[in-house]
């Protein structure tokens, strides 16, 4: 049990030992949610689970509906979100493209939906482990995506989440990543924080003059065709680039509230001297640390950039941080097939954002861990070796390398 | 459960309300019956509603952006998503109450489908919604027995043999729709037995269909409507005759008009006089022949749908309600 110094006397903050899912299910208890929806599908589902739990223990006041399909779910809760309740909803893999439709048209409405994607493989074949495909689907479409590392962070990233999504500023929907069964299913040392400090910093969901009321009898998403829907679109544009202010106003206001403060849109690691670095998202943060330090103690200047945010893509930064370097190993949990070079989406995006540069560090993609399959420390120290050999060999031909893959 | 509102049973045409919540605006065809049954259902659920409208020719042509006709606020919804548009309404609105966010109030939420996004795509969600038993909401079925939006497609509604875009008459096949009209309402209201109202009607009874839709609202937890909507486009004829060819569907028998509330099933109007032998059934052939999608039908493909029909009102447990033979085996 530890106590934050307190505002009002109203603080208390309590050490717990939950899993990533569970923490975002603790989430859902601090943001009063108002409507949840679940369907199953492995890793996510431990999420609602919990939910389940938390309600029958009268712990959290919500409507907990059970839908036939995630396709209906994610219409349930698009729905109770245009009449002015405050959503939480989730999938994985395929459960997450069975919904493709809901969710599209969740970020076109301008709804502000806050998910959780237990990342998994798009099985068939089968498969239950983690790959990145499934949240990235929805990058092209308004959804705000993040991803997160620790359970902390899944709970902290939720509250921020419920905040910025809902801000009139931005109203889009946010999708929280979280490594199947790495994150998913680990438990790790939480804090959480208090309930009356969680409403300070999130604000009642105010829909303001878009609520479907009667008293407010208007008519949503009639057929715009050619004459408006550019202009929508451009709006929804505007909203996304809004949201990376809002973001970093709400990280602040996070670090004054809860005393945690962090980057918004990415997290430095062993960077300062560093000539090299590796870059990914997600849990396979945790094995790349190791590794940087075990290659820092034989004298090598490497370190790691973790991306956080994903929409909107934290371009400027990302600039700043790694046109430091003299060379990028991009670690993609993903696939792109047929993309420029084969690589994968995290390294493209990153390409793409330093090509405006005059002196942009070498770029090498890397593909790893797909299906669930384990990143260990040597794979990572193989990356590294890979990247420096490719820049020192000045090659540029065959810049993405699958790791870890049988003959 | 929320609070219902008081809607009162309206006893003749000159007790229909005045006033509209469905007006002008709208771009549906001339003797468009879905469109009347929309503004009837409206009219019946008066100001305190929230309408949903999923994908289907009552969306498309119903709300050009600036010129909506909806009066009562109205949402759209996914082509397979009345269901749970409606669910996930009713959840909002109830939570929201419970926790004093909103006030506490009645409001009607009716999701609308046509027969594509009910009968076909939307079928599990509605089925789902039917067994949340603890939300008021009305799904509304308009069925003009196509995708009438998209060009005139075959549905899971469609009668045997209709000539539609993707069942047409061809030289070597005549009959390219060999599949049999879904028993949408039969099949819901025997399927989930805790939904307290299950109807069908049909425009060309608008005092049935406008007291349905109100004994729908005011008798509460998820309810289901099925209307059949004449449709001069997708059924070619002149617009003119879409009254008679709704009636011309009841008095053949190919239509029946019943109520399932509380399970007690009961048969309205014609339909009543049809099963206890007041009134006779008329041919089909007065129906289909009225129609430029059965115009390839020869004297057999008529019979066909004769037997058919004659099988539905003489073999079955309850005509048009449950196909089962009389007798059981036991």
């Amino acid at each position: 049990m530890t106590t934050l110094p307190a505002l009002g006397g109203i603080q208390v903050e309590r050490d717990e030992l939950i899993s990533g899912s569970e923490a975002i299910a603790r989430a859902c208890v601090l943001a009063d949610v108002d409507v949840i929806t679940a369907y199953p599908i492995r890793p996510y589902d431990t999420v609602m689970q919990y939910v389940a739990r938390l309600i029958a223990n009268g712990e959290l006041d919500c409507e907990f509906i059970v839908a036939d399909s995630e396709h209906s779910q994610f219409e349930m809760v698009k729905h109770a979100s245009a009449v002015g309740a405050r959503v939480f909803v989730g999938s994985s893999g395929v459960g997450w493209f069975y919904a493709f439709e809901a969710i599209t048209v969740t970020a076109g409405l301008r709804l502000p939906v806050v998910a959780m994607v237990g990342n998994r493989a798009l099985d068939d074949p089968g498969a239950f482990g983690v790959e990145h495909n499934d949240a990235l689907a929805v990058r092209d479409l308004g959804w705000l995506l993040t991803w997160v590392d620790t359970a902390q962070e899944a709970l902290d990233t939720a509250l921020i989440a419920w905040r910025v999504a809902e801000d009139p500023r931005v109203f889009l929907p946010c999708a929280i990543s979280a490594d199947g069964a790495f994150l998913t299913h680990s438990q790790q040392i939480v804090k959480v924080p208090g309930k009356k400090l969680v409403q300070q910093f999130i604000p009642p969901y105010n829909r303001g003059n878009l609520v479907l009321h009667p008293d407010n009898p208007i008519t949503i998403a009639p057929q715009v065709n050619e004459d408006w829907l550019m202009e929508i679109r451009k709006q929804t544009d505007e909203a996304m680039r809004r949201a990376k202010g809002v973001l970093a106003e709400a990280y602040q206001e996070f670090g004054d509230i809860f005393g945690r403060r962090r980057d918004p849109f990415i997290e430095e690691y062993e960077t300062d001297d560093a000539e090299l670095v590796l870059v990914g998202m997600g849990t396979l943060a945790m094995p790349v640390k190791v590794a940087v330090r075990k290659l820092r103690e034989q004298g090598q200047k490497v370190g790691f950039i973790r991306v956080k945010w994903f929409r909107p893509f934290p371009t400027q930064e990302l600039q700043q941080s790694l046109s430091r370097f003299k060379a990028v190993g991009v670690v993609d949990r993903d696939f792109s097939m047929g993309s420029p070079s084969y690589g994968g989406v995290l390294f493209n995006e990153i390409r793409s954002a330093l090509y405006p540069l005059p002196q942009r560090p070498a770029v090498v993609g890397f593909i790893a861990g797909l299906g669930g399959r384990e990143i260990r420390v040597p794979d990572v120290s193989n990356m590294i070796d890979m990247t420096r050999k490719t820049v020192e060999e000045g090659r540029t031909d065959q810049q993405t390398h699958w790791i870890g893959v049988r003959e | 459960m929320t609070t219902l509102q008081s809607l009162s049973q309206i006893r003749g045409v000159k007790n229909v309300p005045w006033d509209e919540y469905y007006t002008s605006g709208h771009r549906t065809c001339q003797g468009c019956e879905s469109a009347l049954a929309l503004r009837l259902m409206a009219k019946a659920a008066g100001p305190r509603t929230i309408v949903l409208g999923s994908t289907g020719c009552m969306y498309v042509a119903n709300t050009t952006y600036y010129t909506t006709p909806w009066v009562v606020p109205w949402m759209h919804t996914q082509l397979g998503s009345a269901g749970s548009a409606a669910t996930g309404t009713a959840a909002g609105l109830k939570a929201l109450m419970r926790k004093e966010k909103i006030k506490e109030e009645p409001i009607n939420v009716i999701a609308v489908c046509g027969d594509g996004g009910g009968a076909d795509m939307g079928l599990s969600a509605i089925s789902a919604a039917l067994t949340q038993t603890e939300y008021n909401l009305l799904i509304f079925l308009y069925d003009n027995e196509s995708y009438a939006n998209t060009d005139i497609q075959v549905s899971g509604t469609s009668p045997w043999g209709a000539n539609t875009t993707f069942s047409p008459p061809g030289r070597v096949h005549r009959i390219m729709n060999r599949r049999w009209k879904k028993n949408v309402a039969g099949m819901l209201a025997t399927g989930h037995p805790e939904c307290r109202y299950v109807a069908t009607t049909c425009t060309s009874y608008p005092l049935d269909l406008q007291n349905k839709v109100r004994k729908a609202l005011t008798t509460g937890g998820p309810t289901f409507i099925h209307t059949l909507d004449p449709c001069p486009k997708g059924w070619d004829y002149d617009p003119r005759y879409s009254h008679e060819l709704g009636e011309l569907a009841v008095e053949t028998g190919m239509w029946v008009l019943y109520e399932v509330q509380d399970s007690k099933l009961t048969l309205n109007g014609p339909s009543k006089a049809l099963a206890n032998g007041t009134k006779q059934r008329k041919p089909v052939e007065e129906y289909l022949m009225r129609q430029g999608r059965f115009a390839h039908f020869t004297p057999e493909d008529t019979s066909y749908v004769q037997r058919k029909i004659d099988d539905m009102w003489t073999k079955w447990w309850v005509p048009g309600v449950i196909p089962f033979q009389n007798e059981v085996v036991t």
